[in-house]
């Protein structure tokens, strides 16, 4: 086929990225390698537009086993066991197909960690749909938060991984651009790690798991395109998981490479056969070459470029020691998987892909995989919100508090994460909504990692680098509150499309404000994931990254969010934080209440942060607190509600000394605040005081009702039980 | 006394289940692949929960032609413990070894949440450490287990005092709140809750080593 200047555009390469290959291959390319090159320059393979920014990532850290680059990353938890973890999203399959979208994303994600050696034992989701009340496009955003729901619940639960938490966001932005975002991790031995490398001219390329098919064909293209009116078309380009069959490869691949025959393996995620074969040869400095005709399809017919270009899922790629093959088969077959020979490790570091004998292609690895191009886009500044403060003209506390519990964003998910097996494994320490982290026990080691999921996409979109730093900070505060020390990060970037300068701007900003935050609160980060171009008829969702950071603690019982005891003394770590028309814009109380977005987010004061932080870790450590959970969305008021929403029916009686105008006092959202309960006060305010930490002691908690008040003066007084059925019957309205 | 933990495709629970034998009621226990086509001289073992063969079809319809099944039948026959936990149950229903069907939960959704049982007879190898009344927090975890069997074998389950156990705020719609079934000869046992997940206070409760406690017990009193 003559490659023509349509092809190309059809490609998504622009007429200069064409030059670029031409050069590399000193000829025109074939159809399939047109194909090949597209695919591995997509923006999803290549971060071609955000490369250059997430340089300024900080990555190393003494923990730091493995920082971005291959399937995960990878952190020393000590006691000679490692874990390993990535966030990445499944935004544009999950908005054509919902529940295969987001199951999908689920068995990609657990491939990256199994692929390293480690067992999954712990999914977290971030979650993103429009509004579920929208006269409009409600009944779409039900039926598509359905189906993620269900997807995951359907890959997660049947492959045996317990999801333990996450969040889940309502906002007209992502009416037409859901988000699915999903963290997993994993846990091995530290000697047991596996890269995705080739090695050893002559050893075996060997092909396991799923047959290859016409699904997903240019599935990493699609995710870098905007959508139009006709991406519904797309629906082939999204594939169909088999739980069952990524269980299997999961215990089959472990076992193998127990084995010792195995030299590297990599999953065959977004780009396939394309991207497993020229990242492990161009890794490794060597070439690949393949033989199509070996390669297991599922159907007749399939051109090399189908072959190459497809995104079946529960596919493996590895290579093995020549000679010791039939161990690796041995493996496979016991758990009733095929595994072929497709191909040998060369020397010349070419990918040469042949059909029938004959070479269908031929292209340099590592200008392949690596020399993709580079851009740095024109960025100008990010759009500003200019509205003017507009607050309600009598704002009424009261009322407020149980509206806001009952807000989609604030409410109780349990309609979602009673569908996720959130135990499986016997590790989940703290599952969903229980303690501010999710907490996963290491059962081999003693100790327990605790793991975040945060972003909020108005901070961002009100300022990108603030907004940034933010969720990097609540992350880590959350971390803090149930006692674990933050250690590194991942992050998922989820922005419009880079080749408008002002979206641009908003991923150069966050990536900074990202940057400056992991550097400060010693996270790095150790990979992650950008998805660009979330715009549907050219409306941009929020920019709206989203970390996922780990901690580390001793095993023991939770820390949880809600009051256990009544007469306990309310400490409020960090004090009252400040605030002012102009931040207050960013809050859910506007955004619920007074339905409008203006300003700036919170401000926070990164070093207050720290403090605040590491006197929780102290307090937790010296096991002083019954409770603690951080200020976040809703303000003081909703997690003083939060906190009342336990088992045990506790409430408070809070008197806040404070010259705020009332919904301000309660509800504004600044950061660096955490409400614990304690018996032993006089302790906590020595740990704070040590860390020059303000800890003024609000209140104390009593049974069955919240009291709010400010210098004396009620402004809000409620019945736990009205707190409670305004919190869980916030979804239910709009689902079944 | 000696455990097995029973390996299928798609068992997820196996491991769990090997903990909370192994660990947590520190007994010996050995994983049995599913092609095995006998038991060895074990004295209990646990059909644990997961997705058989991806539970495509009907959940345990594949599991139940593994070749060991014929071992447990054997094993079972022969008055051996066999204990099957949610998906275990399932394949034990679907194998012929308890009566009645595990379907779809009422509300059509996977639910994963602790919920209340009550211990209906202590007279079975699985409850004989426990006594009738107690109530055990457990986890269910499953979007099939729903029980449901005709009227005349439900009520010929009660008139035998083969219900083990009830739910006390049943969660799946479960016909007379039954979570748990004993075979006629009361070395068979299904549930759907998970007992292996509630076996040391890290879980969240230690209600369900009374199930586990109990065959060891039984195992005992057999031995002496």
């Amino acid at each position: 086929m003559t490659i023509t200047a349509d092809l190309i555009v059809q490609h998504q390469l622009t007429a200069a990225e064409y030059e670029k290959i031409v050069a590399i291959l000193g000829r025109e390319p074939s159809y399939t390698e047109l194909g090949i090159f597209s695919v591995m320059w997509s923006e999803h393979c290549s971060y071609k537009s955000s490369r250059l920014h997430l340089k300024k990532l900080p990555t190393r850290g003494k923990l730091v086993v493995q920082g971005p680059g291959e399937n995960a990353g990878i952190i020393d938890i000590g006691s000679g066991y490692v874990i390993a973890f990535k966030i990445e999203s499944h935004n544009h399959p999950s908005f054509i197909e919902p529940f295969q979208g987001a199951a999908t994303g689920v068995g990609g994600i657990l491939r990256d960690i199994f692929t390293m050696g480690a067992r999954p034992i712990a999914v977290l989701d971030s979650l993103r749909f429009g509004r579920l009340d929208s006269p409009s496009t409600g009944a779409r955003n039900r039926r598509i938060l359905g189906g993620v729901v269900a997807g995951i619940a359907h890959y997660g639960n049947c492959f045996g991984v317990p999801t333990v938490g996450g969040e889940c966001i309502f906002e007209p932005c992502y009416d037409g651009n859901p988000l699915v975002n999903v963290f997993a991790l994993g846990v091995c031995r530290k000697e047991d790690v596996f890269y995705a490398k080739a090695a050893g001219v002559g050893n075996p390329v060997i092909y396991v798991g799923a047959r290859t098919g016409r699904d997903g064909i240019h599935g990493a293209s699609m995710a870098s395109a905007e959508f139009t009116e006709e991406s519904k078309q797309k629906r082939p380009n999204v594939q169909v998981g088999d739980p069952f069959l990524e269980k299997l490869l999961l215990e089959a691949c472990l076992e193998a490479m127990r084995t010792g025959a195995i030299v590297g393996i990599q999953d065959m995620g977004a780009a396939g056969l394309t991207c497993s074969t020229c990242e492990m040869g161009s890794r490794g400095e060597v070439g690949i070459e393949i033989e199509l005709d070996r390669v297991p399809q599922r159907e007749t017919g399939m051109t090399p470029y189908e072959i190459m270009l497809s995104e079946s899922q529960e596919r493996m790629l590895l290579v093995a020691e020549s000679g010791r093959e039939d161990e690796v088969y041995r493996v496979f077959r016991k758990w009733g998987l095929e595994a072929v020979e497709i191909g040998t490790v060369t020397g010349d570091g070419k990918l040469r892909v042949r059909e029938h004998g004959a070479t269908v292609a031929e292209i340099p690895n590592r200008e392949l995989a690596d020399e993709a191009p580079l851009y740095d886009r024109p960025h100008t500044a990010p759009p500003e919100v200019t509205r003017r403060p507009e607050l309600p003209t009598e704002p009424n506390v009261q009322k407020s508090l149980p509206a806001l519990l009952a807000a989609p964003d604030l409410c109780s998910k349990l309609w979602i994460w009673q569908q996720y097996d959130y135990q499986v494994r016997t590790n989940t320490i703290a599952g969903p909504e229980r303690a501010d982290a999710a907490i996963v026990r290491i059962k081999e080691t003693g100790r327990s990692v605790a793991i975040s999921l945060d972003g909020n996409g108005r901070y961002t979109y009100l300022s990108p680098r603030e907004g940034a730093r933010l969720a990097v900070a609540e992350s880590c505060r959350n971390l803090s509150t149930v006692g674990a020390l933050p250690v590194a990060a991942t992050n998922c970037l989820n922005f419009g499309n880079p080749e408008r300068p002002e979206i641009m701007a908003q991923l150069v900003e966050a990536i900074e404000g990202i940057a400056e935050a992991c550097q400060f609160f010693e996270t790095p980060i150790t990979g992650g994931n950008v998805s660009l171009y979330n715009e549907t008829l050219g409306e941009g969702i929020y920019p709206t990254p989203v970390l996922g950071i780990v901690g580390l603690m001793p095993t023991a019982q939770p820390l949880g969010i809600a009051f256990r005891n009544p007469g306990r003394v309310v400490v409020l770590l960090g004090g009252p934080g400040v605030c002012d028309e102009v931040r207050f814009g960013s809050s859910q109380f506007v955004k619920e209440i007074a339905g409008d977005l203006w300003g700036l987010p919170p401000a926070l004061d990164m070093e207050l942060e720290k403090r605040v932080q590491a006197a929780m870790r102290e307090v937790a450590a010296a096991g002083l607190a019954e409770s603690a959970h951080d200020i976040s969305d809703g303000g003081l008021a909703v997690a003083l509600a939060e906190c009342c929403l336990g088992p045990e029916g506790v409430g408070a009686q809070v008197d806040l000394d404070s010259d705020l105008r009332p919904e301000m006092l309660a509800f504004h959202e600044a950061p660096s605040r955490i409400l614990l309960s304690t018996a032993q006060p006089a302790a906590v305010a020595t740990i704070a005081s040590a860390h020059g930490v303000p800890a003024p002691v609000v209140g104390v908690t009593m049974e069955s009702e919240l009291e709010i008040r400010q210098r004396g003066m009620t402004l809000g007084c409620w019945d736990l039980a009205e707190l409670q059925a305004a919190h869980a019957g916030g979804l239910g309205k709009y689902v079944g | 006394m000696r455990f097995g933990v029973i390996v299928f495709p798609g068992s997820n629970c196996d491991h769990d289940a090997f903990y909370a034998v192994g660990q947590n009621l520190g007994q010996p226990v050995e994983y049995i692949w599913h092609d095995e086509s006998s038991l060895g001289n074990l004295d209990a073992v646990i059909l644990p929960g997961g997705f058989a063969y991806g539970d495509y079809l009907r959940c345990g319809a594949i599991a139940k032609f593994s070749p060991v099944m014929n071992a447990v039948k054997k094993f079972a026959a022969a008055g051996g413990l066999v204990l099957g936990v949610c998906n275990g149950f399932q394949i034990l229903v679907e194998a012929g070894l308890l009566p009645g069907a595990l379907v779809r939960n009422r509300g059509l959704k996977f639910i994963c949440r602790p919920v209340t049982l009550r211990v209906e007879t202590a007279n079975s190898p699985f409850t004989c450490a426990a006594e009738r009344g107690r109530r055990l927090r457990l986890p269910i975890a499953h979007g099939e287990g729903r029980y449901y069997a005709d009227e005349r074998t439900l009520d010929e389950l009660e008139a035998e005092d083969r219900v083990a156990f009830r739910y006390l705020d049943n969660p799946n719609g479960s016909l007379r709140d039954i979570a748990g079934v004993l075979n006629r000869e009361r070395n068979v046992m299904g549930m759907m809750p998970h007992p292996e997940r509630a076996t040391e206070p890290l879980m969240g409760s230690s209600d369900g080593l009374a199930v586990f406690q109990s065959m060891l017990r039984a195992g005992q009193a057999v031995a002496a």
